[in-house]
């Protein structure tokens, strides 16, 4: 809500500075977002009169003009502007004047003739103002007075950024009220009077939804000049608050709803046909809106109706038929309390948000109806003229909201805040807040206003006490609690670790979008359906991820157009796949993943320079994996992953369960997902490697260990992986250690087969192991080998 | 000839021996079972009994003197031999080493460590939640009903009307007090989502939320721990405020200020004590307990840190920018 200060101050005029009543405000919990000049820094601006007005005789667009700017001697200006006409009264920048922007005016010569002096518009002036062309100014400014003091122009825009519980302060009146409280002042109301009815003419007023409606105040006034300009005084308070001046109606309207926090709505009464009726709207039933939408209006949005037809969306918007133009003769406000359950997200809902409704869904005072109506009619007619009728009233008292009173403990205050403020200074808060307050010694009894929707339970008046005694000024202390130690699992391992253990192995943890582009997407996982966002930033940000893939091959592109050629990027966070019989019909799945793309290192004067291949991202998932102590329960078997190159992928089990891919990615999406270099990928189940079972110790042999070497030629196809299980699996316990060192095709190997070399390292737990005892160890591995490899030993 | 010509023969040959092998010969020469030195010896038998003992007297030191100076000359000789193999394997010792590269962790998740080490020391332990979230635990439990203010300010990004993304971490909270009974004492890191995009809003940042429900829990003591938190989280004394506020979960609520390097404030969290309705959607006595609440913008503190000026920084994975925080 942004106001005039000078404004505030005609209600409450405390003896501190703006900067000093911002912070006052914000500390309050109405926080000051911004606190403008309504004008630039500008001097010796005049009122003047244009007394004398004339064609240029050497240019088109230029006039000459005598303006009297109350010196006695006219001044002589030339002036471009299409509205300059004799008699105006007009804003004179006279020479010497300095206008915002540093702009001198002096003597000049514009096309041969004497300029002395500059008649302005808003823009030259600084002012926020749509207006083209010059200042006009009322026919009763003073000539000769400076512009500024005319205009009181020494003020301030100050916009609070409203909170959504307290509509009460989305007022001058509002605010005040506060600024009263907080500086303890007296509110200065300003004198309204209640208007005469000079005409019989009423309308009657139904309350077909009274819930929604429990009251309506209606009055006819005729014979109303719309044509009548708006009082400067009031079209400046509008524009300083944000509002542009349109007609003397919704002037006066929006000057109500800015003054007390009122809206008011004004139909053309000769469009109206019969009474009054606030009801829902039926089915199907339509309205234009004031901005020409016809909106098709749902069973639950209540309407202001005469007999015939739906006439305004009541407290969000008017609508067109009904509304008041220029040449409207004869009018029918309203003034309505609308409970706020009843338009609260009406006006979203049809893509409106007005303000009007912005107050009625956080609540209106219900009590204000008639203070509004005829505040409103009085400045009406003082503008308009015309006479007005008497004001309707049609009410269901059972349905106005009850302000029930809240009980308030001393104990309560003092356990939740922490501190004990003195009773004496808690009741003197309340009653200050416009509470009506009793206290018996340990709790207070507080009668809540009508205008606060924001208070009905104890917590409530609490922070109402706090705020105004002010949270500086309660202390801070640390929280006191019982020395309780916290659940150290030493067998989970947490994130952290493992994204550590990839950093350590030169991988840079990213953080990419959970939304990605739903092309990319599908290209690697077209069997999967990914959940997609109706409402997006951007198609390119639709999609929710079901695999980390997809970002981190943004990540990558995005380096390799900035000319990175060492990639190596790891990831958590959680893949979204649909699946109807998980809760909210997605599974949330934290995994584990990485990229590399480009070298496998950095060019390197004695490790030369190579790109990554399969075999480094499997080292670095083998590193993951031994953080969990239990490296020898996962398995990586070759399988087919449309996201990936058919022959270098691979499925990472953990016993029959898969936990994983990796892979080199297809390379036939490079070039739609921008890669411009072999790149390859995996991704972890986050469960499957974040378990570290606890380590069960077992004494070391005291006997020495013995290496053999085998080498075997094996068919081409013999997957390494699958022997060395083999080798495993015949159970010899002796088995400490079994590496595959060599892995050879060529010259002295059959073709299509294979040398594969192992080391096989034997100890026993209870003795030396003779020649022997490894002679026969060895024949059970080299049996199993040729029974199920088809190996034989190599010469 | 004479023993001392011998010794001074045999001193000079040591000399001139350049290598072992050359000194070697020089032993053999004089000291080996044909050596001059030992043929005297054996010709001791010719002399007389009584000039016997004087001259194998003499001869044996002549010995012994030509053994130490050919042990000192075989040590000169290693040393030169080690000195010159080592002087073949001298290296460029300012050639870059070998390095296995190491990367770094994001800077946001390096605030979140942070965050989750102070408060972990005092007991709070880390929770984490769903991302889509239904609207019981977003807003419902929250005490924000439906079409309720406070929901429009969320920019919320809806799948149905019933699930969402989550647009705060304080489901996680939610979803822990309705597990666990007090005293409680959690914080929620986690990614949360606002359909907003521009240079100070991504649809997509981080918060951590902070909860503590026990018997004697105050506002006093939520203003210390956040104090508390934010004096150690940017290692310096800083100016705070505690502004009142508005969140539906939180009565009485504050946003917190800290006063930056030009003089302003800016806001770094927001947080209260939590909303009785909230304790009562979860079972929890709320006039035995209260409770406490914050929530962070983890960007938010971090661009404070380290001097971050554009948030949408954070999310391109910019290599270059990234290897900064390692």
């Amino acid at each position: 809500m942004k106001f005039s200060e000078q404004w505030l101050r005609e209600w409450v005029n405390p003896d501190i500075s703006s900067h000093e009543l911002s912070e006052q405000l914000s500390m309050a919990g109405l926080e000051v977002d911004a606190v403008e000049p309504v004008a630039d820094e500008f001097h010796t601006v005049v009122v003047g009169e244009v007394i004398e007005c004339g064609p240029h005789p050497d240019a088109d667009k230029l006039q000459i003009t005598k303006v009297d700017v109350g010196d006695g001697e006219p001044v002589d200006i030339v002036c471009g502007a299409s509205n300059c006409r004799l008699g105006i009264k007009v804003a004179v920048a006279k020479v010497g004047a300095v206008l915002p922007g540093d702009f001198k005016i002096k003597k000049a010569k514009l096309r041969g003739q004497p300029s002395n002096g500059m008649l302005c518009s808003f823009k030259e002036l600084g002012l926020i103002d749509e207006h083209d062309g010059i200042i006009e100014l009322p026919a009763d400014a003073p000539v000769g007075e400076d512009y500024r003091k005319y205009l009181q122009l020494d003020d301030n825009s100050i916009d609070i950024d409203l909170t959504p519980n307290r509509g009460d302060c989305l007022s001058i009146r509002g605010i005040a009220r506060e600024v009263g409280v907080l500086n303890r002042l007296d509110v200065k109301v300003p004198e309204s009077n209640k208007v005469a009815a000079g005409i019989e003419d009423t309308l009657s007023i139904s309350l077909s939804a009274a819930e929604q409606c429990p009251r309506y105040l209606g009055r006819v006034i005729k014979g109303v000049d719309l044509t009548r300009p708006t009082p400067v005084w009031m079209t400046e308070k509008l524009r300083r608050s944000g509002i542009r001046s349109i007609d003397p109606v919704v002037d006066v309207t929006n000057y109500v709803l800015l003054e007390l926090g009122h809206p008011m709505h004004a139909f053309d009464l000769d469009s109206l046909e019969g009474n009054i009726d606030v009801r829902l709207a039926k089915r199907k039933e339509q309205l234009t809106l004031l901005d020409e939408q016809l909106v098709e209006l749902d069973e639950d949005t209540l309407v202001i109706s005469d007999e015939k037809k739906a006439l305004a969306m009541a407290g969000v918007y008017g609508g067109k038929n009904s509304g008041v133009t220029e040449s409207s003769k004869n009018i029918f406000l309203e003034s309505a309390f609308f409970a706020p359950d009843a338009i609260l997200g009406k006006a979203r809902r049809y893509g409106l948000h007005t303000d009007a409704s912005h107050r009625y869904e956080r609540g209106v005072d219900p009590q204000l109806q008639h203070t509004a109506m005829e505040r409103a009619t009085e400045l009406l007619l003082a503008i308009c003229g015309g006479k007005a009728g008497p004001v309707t009233e049609a009410v269901a008292e059972a349905f106005l909201p009850k302000r029930d009173g809240i009980t308030l403990r001393a104990s309560r205050l003092a356990k939740v805040l922490g501190v004990s403020i003195a009773n004496d200074n808690v009741t003197e808060i309340l009653e200050r807040l416009g509470f009506d307050v009793s206290f018996d010694g340990e709790q207070w009894q507080v009668g809540i206003p009508s205008y606060r929707f924001d208070l009905s339970i104890e917590e409530d008046l609490i922070e109402e006490v706090a705020r105004v005694y002010g949270y500086n000024s309660i202390q801070a202390a640390p929280p006191a609690a019982q020395l309780r130690m916290t659940e150290r699992k030493e067998s989970q391992l947490s994130t952290h670790q493992l994204v550590d253990a990839m950093v350590s192995r030169g991988y840079q943890e990213a953080i990419t979008y959970s939304f990605v582009d739903p092309k990319h997407q599908a290209l690697m996982f077209d069997e999967t359906a990914a959940l997609t966002l109706p409402h997006p930033i951007s198609v390119d940000m639709s999609s929710m991820r079901v695999s980390l893939w997809p970002g981190l091959v943004g990540a990558v592109a995005h380096n390799q157009k900035r000319q990175q050629s060492v990639l190596a990027f790891v990831e958590t966070g959680l893949r979204f796949i649909p699946d109807e019989s998980a809760e909210n019909g997605v599974r949330q799945e934290a995994v584990i993943s990485g990229i590399r793309s480009g070298k496998a290192h950095s060019e390197h004067w004695s490790e030369g320079d190579r790109g990554v291949d399969f075999y480094d991202v499997k080292g670095d998932v083998e590193a993951l994996l031994a953080q969990t102590g239990n490296i020898a329960a996962f398995r990586f078997v070759a399988s087919q992953n449309p996201a990936l190159h058919p022959g270098q992928s691979a499925a990472i089990y953990c016993g029959s369960e898969k936990v994983g891919d990796i892979g080199a990615l297809h390379p036939k999406f490079d070039k739609a997902l921008g890669l411009n270099q072999r790149t390859f990928v995996f991704e972890l189940s986050l469960s499957a490697v974040t378990q570290r079972p606890l380590p069960l110790a077992k004494p070391v042999s005291r006997y020495p260990s013995i290496r053999r070497d085998l080498a075997l030629v094996v068919d081409k196809h013999v997957a390494a992986g699958e022997l060395i299980a083999a080798m495993e699996n015949v159970g010899v316990k002796q088995l400490v250690d079994l590496n595959l060192f060599d892995v050879y095709v060529g010259e002295g190997v059959p073709e299509g087969k294979q040398s594969l070399a192992l080391s096989v390292t034997l100890q026993d737990s209870d003795k030396t192991l003779e020649e022997a005892d490894v002679t026969e160890l060895m024949t059970k591995f080299i049996e199993t080998l040729k029974s199920e490899f088809n190996a034989t030993l190599r010469d | 000839m004479q023993l001392e010509q011998i010794v001074e023969q045999a001193e000079s040959a040591i000399a001139a021996a350049d290598s072992p092998t050359a000194l070697d010969e020089v032993r053999v020469e004089y000291m080996g079972k044909k050596g001059q030195l030992t043929e005297l010896l054996k010709g001791l038998g010719k002399l007389d009994p009584s000039e016997r003992r004087e001259a194998g007297q003499k001869i044996n030191e002549a010995k012994q003197q030509v053994q130490t100076s050919i042990n000192a000359r075989k040590e000169l000789l290693k040393a030169a031999e080690l000195a010159q193999k080592l002087e073949a394997e001298r290296i460029d010792v300012t050639l870059p080493g070998r390095h296995s590269a190491v990367g770094g962790v994001h800077p946001v998740t390096q605030t979140i460590r942070r965050i989750e080490q102070f408060f972990g020391d005092l007991g709070f332990s880390v929770k984490e939640g769903p991302e889509v979230e239904d609207g019981f635990h977003n807003f419902d439990a929250l005490n924000i009903p439906a079409n309720h203010p406070a929901r429009a300010d969320h920019d919320t990004f809806y799948f149905t009307p019933s699930t969402m993304l989550r647009t705060q971490t304080s489901g996680v909270q939610i979803r822990t007090m309705e597990n666990e009974k007090p005293p409680l004492r959690i914080i929620s890191p986690g990614r949360v989502y606002r359909n907003d995009y521009d240079q100070t809003h991504t649809p997509m940042f981080h918060q951590v939320e902070g909860l503590m429900v026990d018997t004697d829990v105050s506002f006093t003591q939520l203003k210390g721990i956040l104090e508390d938190f934010l004096n150690h989280f940017f290692e310096e004394s800083l100016t705070v405020r505690f502004r009142p506020s508005y969140f539906p979960f939180t009565e009485p609520s504050a946003e917190v200020d800290v006063m930056g390097k030009d003089g302003k404030w800016l806001e770094v969290l927001g947080c209260g004590m939590v909303h009785p309705n909230v304790l009562k959607a979860v079972g929890i006595d709320s006039e035995k307990y209260t409770g406490f609440a914050f929530g962070m913008g983890v960007e938010r503190l971090t661009m404070l840190r380290y001097g971050v000026n554009d948030l949408r920084a954070f999310f391109e994975n910019d290599l270059r920018f990234l290897k900064q925080f390692n």
